[in-house]
């Protein structure tokens, strides 16, 4: 039930407020950091404080202003909106205090830069979730690439400056077909509002139509959401610090390109749509495909942060199998592992970054022995891959789980097929990691742990992910959400 | 028979080819006033009349139909005052290319411009 | 003073540049605050134009009080008053821009110089307030004469530009007086109301369809269309930077103005091809512009081809002549606008401060970061990012290629979108990550020309987060005007 309410737009004001506040601390770190967290702090509480409200039925709804005529900047808090903002701000906040801790081990330069992109990023990606109709979500779409961009060439070595443009090239690339798909939807069925359940089918378009509406909205949103063959940016953004990794390229900006996809298949198409087109089973096919050939691919990096790129490509279409196969449970297990995904991804890139800033490794073959040096992290680390392998329990196996019956109850053999061998293939990839670093070093250093502010947000999140994998709605009603996302408002 | 209309469209298109098959740039100035003039006949031909007279009404009653219509006559002056000035921009620009560059060529005019002046690095 | 708010833009403006020679050859320091404030007050002029069409519809002026169909008059209906307030407001900017290059490049001929804008600026606002068909033509011709005088003042190749400049404008020009003369022919009248009422409906005698021709193909050459743009680039490439924004910001933009004004408000001939030449022309334009932009590596000349690429989208809309399709071509009259001389500042200020205008000396970031951050905002409203005012006529041209049933011209129009990050990142990247070694250095740009920076980027942005209060408020009553 939809009711006016100043709260969604007020999730946005955080990060747009600290923008500018960042840019203008910027001789005085200490000030400038205290507006990001503030900014992350504020932000989730806000998007907080919608979640009852949203679970209780009732849907805030802001339209500050007019984006064209008789379409307005619409941000509506439903349950896959609020879940999606939920896991972004919480993960901000844990992100933020760890690049606190990774700026200055590290010494980068450009700080303010990088942290008022993060912002940006931020205020982008509560857009997005919070969006209710498809112009809105376009634009705040587009307005997370352009903030990304800044921090994928942060370092602006050679390498950087070629990651982002391919970046650019890539996502810019699939804005256009996602402009496409936006502007001959909203002509076709005269609105683009998001509907559970769908609300294509209502316009009479003839199926050829709606098939290149797929295809084109599948390439707008599955450049961010790293779909085969879209993905070669993703491997390639790495050379971003390993915070931007983490927090953009694990939780923000590719969630935002599978959030996309979540809103298509459920709530412009609808699974009912899709499955009379045949297009559903289309994009599953697609999805396993690029969740078995990333996870081969991830078998073959050495570089740990191309590995955790490459494990990413392969678990986001888990998203993407989950809401294209069409049960009810299979669309919760793929909003619910957006969320699972994003706590044990941001873990391992936690981990990665202590090692770099700390160890100054960045290779799989040289972490023999690091387990001892770094206990707490590998640690950490080994839960992570443990839980994102789908074992139980952990928050991978939640989402897992949902999936594998959804695809069972629609006789999806080749994604039941896909998940199984994913889950051998994620053991095989990150067993030797983990067995590596216990083993005996050639040289054994002293045992010297990250700085504190990093290693207590990946301790966090790796406990949390842990958490919500025994109870998933201990610390946030996210599989009630997951669920509500899937059943309908 | 329409004469005067033919001979304004072929002295349009005499200035036109003068405007861009020649190259000496004094000469495209040429072409450009026989083109603007072929217009300004043009419109002139469409004020005559036969047996018309010149348009000065003489005090009396008057049929209008005797005379010719001055609305182009009058248009036309602002006409020839627009191509007198564009005229006049023009070949002030020519005496200063001249003066720069020696010639109103314009094969040799680009060649010329193409040297790189001092200081300015080019297009790598 | 309300009654007379048709002509009031024009005639402070040209009052500007009247006094500008007087007043200037004695206080030379006055000559740029009073350019500034001329065009201001044709600012403020025009925009009142704006809220009293809005509120009390539209109004035809008499000039000197000859009534109509004899007397010329001026009109101040919705698409003229927001124009007239579109081309006012940047020209203000850009002059706002042009004081510290202009008094350092000029010295003694300073008062000439902005006498000299001032009086193309009447030219500009004269075409879009008349309502008679040889009236446009004389502005056309004073706009054209003053550009021609600026565009030359740069001395070495800008004289061969301004030459070429001369002889394709007149060519332009004169094509437009031959067709109206044969409208004129058709039906004894100049008036534009008039015209389009005596019009024949449904005949398509060689007069009328070679007057139509004649016309359409002279405003194509003034307003840079491709294939007819070829003075473009060498005019705006060689155009002494404190004016290059003016002239590339506003000049074509009153040429469209022209042509939608003719072709689809005195020319009501669905049944010619008329649009649909503008729009594929425009298609093409889209493509082409885009492409060559694409490869420069002259700032000023890829800007040069980006707006041929942008008056495309223009050409899109006008030729697609349905409402959406119309709104997204007004409004990007305005955008198109803004953008332009944004970037055409920005990279002045570049060239203020010691920078060379090729791509890899253009290095700003260091410096210069409020310029690059502007550069940036004007590049994203180029690509269409939103909430860039860019995006929004994007947006319209393309739901109005899509309610006319044109799958080409989408492409077209997304395509044109690719083509411009491709040529936007690499004025971008050269200002952001460019070797600043070679480029600008020193300081920051002077607070004017900050100033002007800073108010474009934000009406850039406020333009498209009021894109719907201006389609609904103005650009839809005046897209109904032609339907």
């Amino acid at each position: 039930m939809p009711v006016s309410s100043v709260l969604p737009v007020l999730a946005l004001l955080p990060s747009a407020l600290a923008v500018p506040l960042i840019v203008l601390s910027r001789r005085r770190p200490a000030l400038r950091e205290t507006w990001s967290v503030l900014a992350a702090v504020s932000q989730t509480l806000i998007v907080m404080a919608m979640v009852p409200v949203v679970l209780s039925g009732v849907a805030p709804i802001s339209r500050p202003l007019s984006l064209a005529p008789g379409i307005p900047l619409e941000l509506r808090a439903d349950a896959a909106g609020v879940f999606f903002a939920l896991v972004a701000s919480t993960l901000w906040i844990l992100t933020t205090i760890y690049s606190i801790g990774y700026t200055r081990a590290e010494r980068e330069r450009r700080q303010t830069r990088y942290f008022a992109a993060f912002a940006v990023c931020l205020f982008a990606t509560v857009g997005i979730a919070l969006a209710g109709n498809l112009l809105t979500f376009y634009v705040f779409y587009e307005l997370l690439t352009v903030g990304g961009y800044p921090l994928v060439i942060h370092r602006e070595t050679p390498e950087a400056v070629r990651a982002g443009r391919v970046y650019l090239a890539y996502t810019l690339g699939g804005g256009v077909a996602l402009l496409a798909a936006v502007a001959w939807t909203v002509a076709l069925a005269g609105h683009g509002t998001f509907t559970a359940g769908g609300f294509l089918s209502a316009s009479g378009a003839s199926p050829v139509v709606l098939w290149v509406l797929g295809v084109l909205f599948v390439v707008g949103c599955g450049v961010k959401a790293a779909i085969l063959p879209l993905h070669t940016w993703l491997p390639l953004a790495m050379v971003a610090p390993t915070p931007v990794s983490a927090l953009l390229h694990a939780v923000a900006v590719v969630k935002a390109g599978v959030f996309g996809l979540v809103r298509v298949t459920g709530f412009v198409f609808g699974a009912d749509l899709l499955a009379d087109l045949g297009a559903g089973r289309a994009l599953a096919w697609l999805a396993a495909a690029t969740i078995v050939l990333a996870s081969l691919a991830a078998l073959a990096q050495d570089n740990l942060k191309r590995l955790l790129a490459f494990s990413t490509i392969g678990q986001l279409s888990y998203v993407v199998l989950g809401v294209a196969l069409g049960p009810r449970d299979a669309f919760t297990g793929g909003v619910m592992h957006m969320a699972s995904h994003a706590l044990m991804k941001i873990t391992l890139f936690f981990c990665a970054g202590a090692i770099a800033a700390t160890a100054h490794l960045d290779r799989v073959s040289q972490l023999t022995g690091i387990g001892r040096r770094m206990p707490l992290t590998m640690g950490a680390f080994a839960l992570a891959a443990f839980m994102l392998a789908g074992l139980p329990p952990g928050a991978g196996f939640v989402s897992k789980w949902l999936l594998l019956l959804g695809g069972l109850e629609a006789s999806a053999w080749v994604g039941v097929a896909a998940l199984l061998a994913s889950t051998l293939l994620n053991i095989a990839y990150f067993a030797p990691i983990v067995v590596r670093a216990w083993m005996p070093a050639a040289s054994p250093g002293v045992v010297a742990e990250a700085p504190a502010t990093m290693l207590v947000p990946l301790l966090v999140t790796a406990l949390a992910a842990l958490a919500v994998g025994v109870a998933p709605d201990a610390l946030a009603p996210l599989l009630t959400l997951a669920r509500a996302a899937a059943g309908g408002p | 028979m329409n004469y005067p209309y033919w001979v304004a469209v072929a002295l349009l298109m005499l200035g036109l080819y003068t405007m861009i098959a020649h190259r000496n740039l004094m000469k495209k100035v040429i072409g450009m006033t026989i083109f603007q003039t072929a217009i300004i006949l043009f419109f002139l031909v469409l004020a005559t009349k036969r047996e018309a007279a010149l348009p000065i009404v003489p005090p009396g009653a008057v049929d209008p139909r005797a005379f010719m219509n001055p609305l182009p006559h009058a248009l036309m002056l602002t006409a020839i005052v627009v191509m007198v000035a564009t005229t006049g921009v023009a070949l002030a620009i020519l005496i200063r290319l001249h003066a720069l560059y020696g010639t109103l060529e314009e094969d040799v005019l680009a060649e010329r411009m193409a040297q790189p002046e001092a200081g300015v690095a080019p297009p790598p | 003073m309300r009654a007379h708010l048709p002509i009031l833009p024009l005639l402070i403006s040209l009052t500007g540049a009247l006094v500008i020679p007087l007043v200037g050859f004695a206080w030379r320091r006055l000559c740029w605050p009073l350019a500034v404030a001329a065009a201001g007050a044709a600012s403020a002029a025009a925009i009142a134009g704006v809220g009293e069409v809005v509120a009390r519809g539209a109004r035809r002026y008499p000039v000197g009080g000859w009534a109509p169909p004899w007397g010329i008059e001026l009109v101040l209906d919705p698409l003229s008053a927001f124009s007239a307030a579109a081309v006012a407001t940047v020209a203000t900017c850009a002059l706002l821009a042009s004081g510290p290059g202009a008094t350092r490049a000029y010295g003694m001929a300073l008062p000439a110089f902005y006498s000299l804008a001032l009086i193309a600026l009447t030219g500009f606002l004269g075409i879009i307030a008349s309502g008679d068909m040889f009236n446009v033509f004389v502005f056309l011709e004073i706009a054209a004469i003053a550009t021609y005088g600026l565009v030359a003042s740069a001395g070495g190749p800008a004289l061969a530009a301004a030459f070429r400049y001369i002889v394709l404008g007149t060519v332009g020009a004169s094509f437009y007086l031959f067709g109206v003369g044969c409208l004129y022919a058709l039906t004894g009248t100049l008036n534009m109301a008039d015209l389009s009422a005596r019009l024949p409906a449904t005949s398509a005698s060689p007069l009328l369809v070679g007057g139509i021709a004649f016309a359409g193909v002279g405003l194509a050459i003034k307003m840079g269309l491709f294939p007819l743009h070829g003075w473009l680039p060498d005019a705006y490439t060689h155009a002494p930077a404190p004016i290059t924004a003016f002239i590339a910001g506003v000049g074509t933009k009153a040429a469209a103005y022209a042509m939608a004004r003719t072709m689809l408000y005195v020319v009501h001939r669905p049944d010619l091809p008329v649009t649909t030449a503008l729009a594929w022309a425009g298609g093409v334009a889209i493509i082409a512009g885009g492409v060559m932009a694409a490869r420069q590596s002259d700032a000023r000349r890829l800007l040069a081809y980006s707006s041929v690429s942008q008056l495309g989208y223009i050409a899109v809309g006008i030729g697609l002549a349905n409402e959406a399709g119309l709104a997204g071509a007004y409004l990007h009259l305005l955008n198109h606008a803004v953008m332009k001389a944004l970037l055409f500042v920005a990279v002045g200020a570049a060239l203020l401060r010691g920078g060379r205008p090729w791509l890899p000396a253009l290095g700003l970031d260091r410096t210069m970061p409020l310029t690059a951050a502007c550069v940036v905002v004007g590049a994203l409203s180029i690509v269409g990012v939103p909430p860039a005012g860019g995006f929004f006529s994007k947006w319209y041209l393309i739901r109005g290629a899509l309610d006319a049933g044109e799958p080409l011209l989408v492409a077209a129009l997304l395509a044109g979108g690719l083509l411009a990050v491709v040529y936007m990142y690499r004025l971008t990247e050269a200002v952001w990550i460019g070797g600043a070694a070679q480029g600008a250095g020193g300081r920051e740009a002077p607070a004017s020309v900050l100033a002007c920076l800073v108010l474009l980027a934000g009406l850039t942005i406020a333009a498209g987060l009021a894109s719907a209060t201006l389609v609904d408020t103005i650009l839809v009553p005046a897209a109904r005007g032609a339907l």
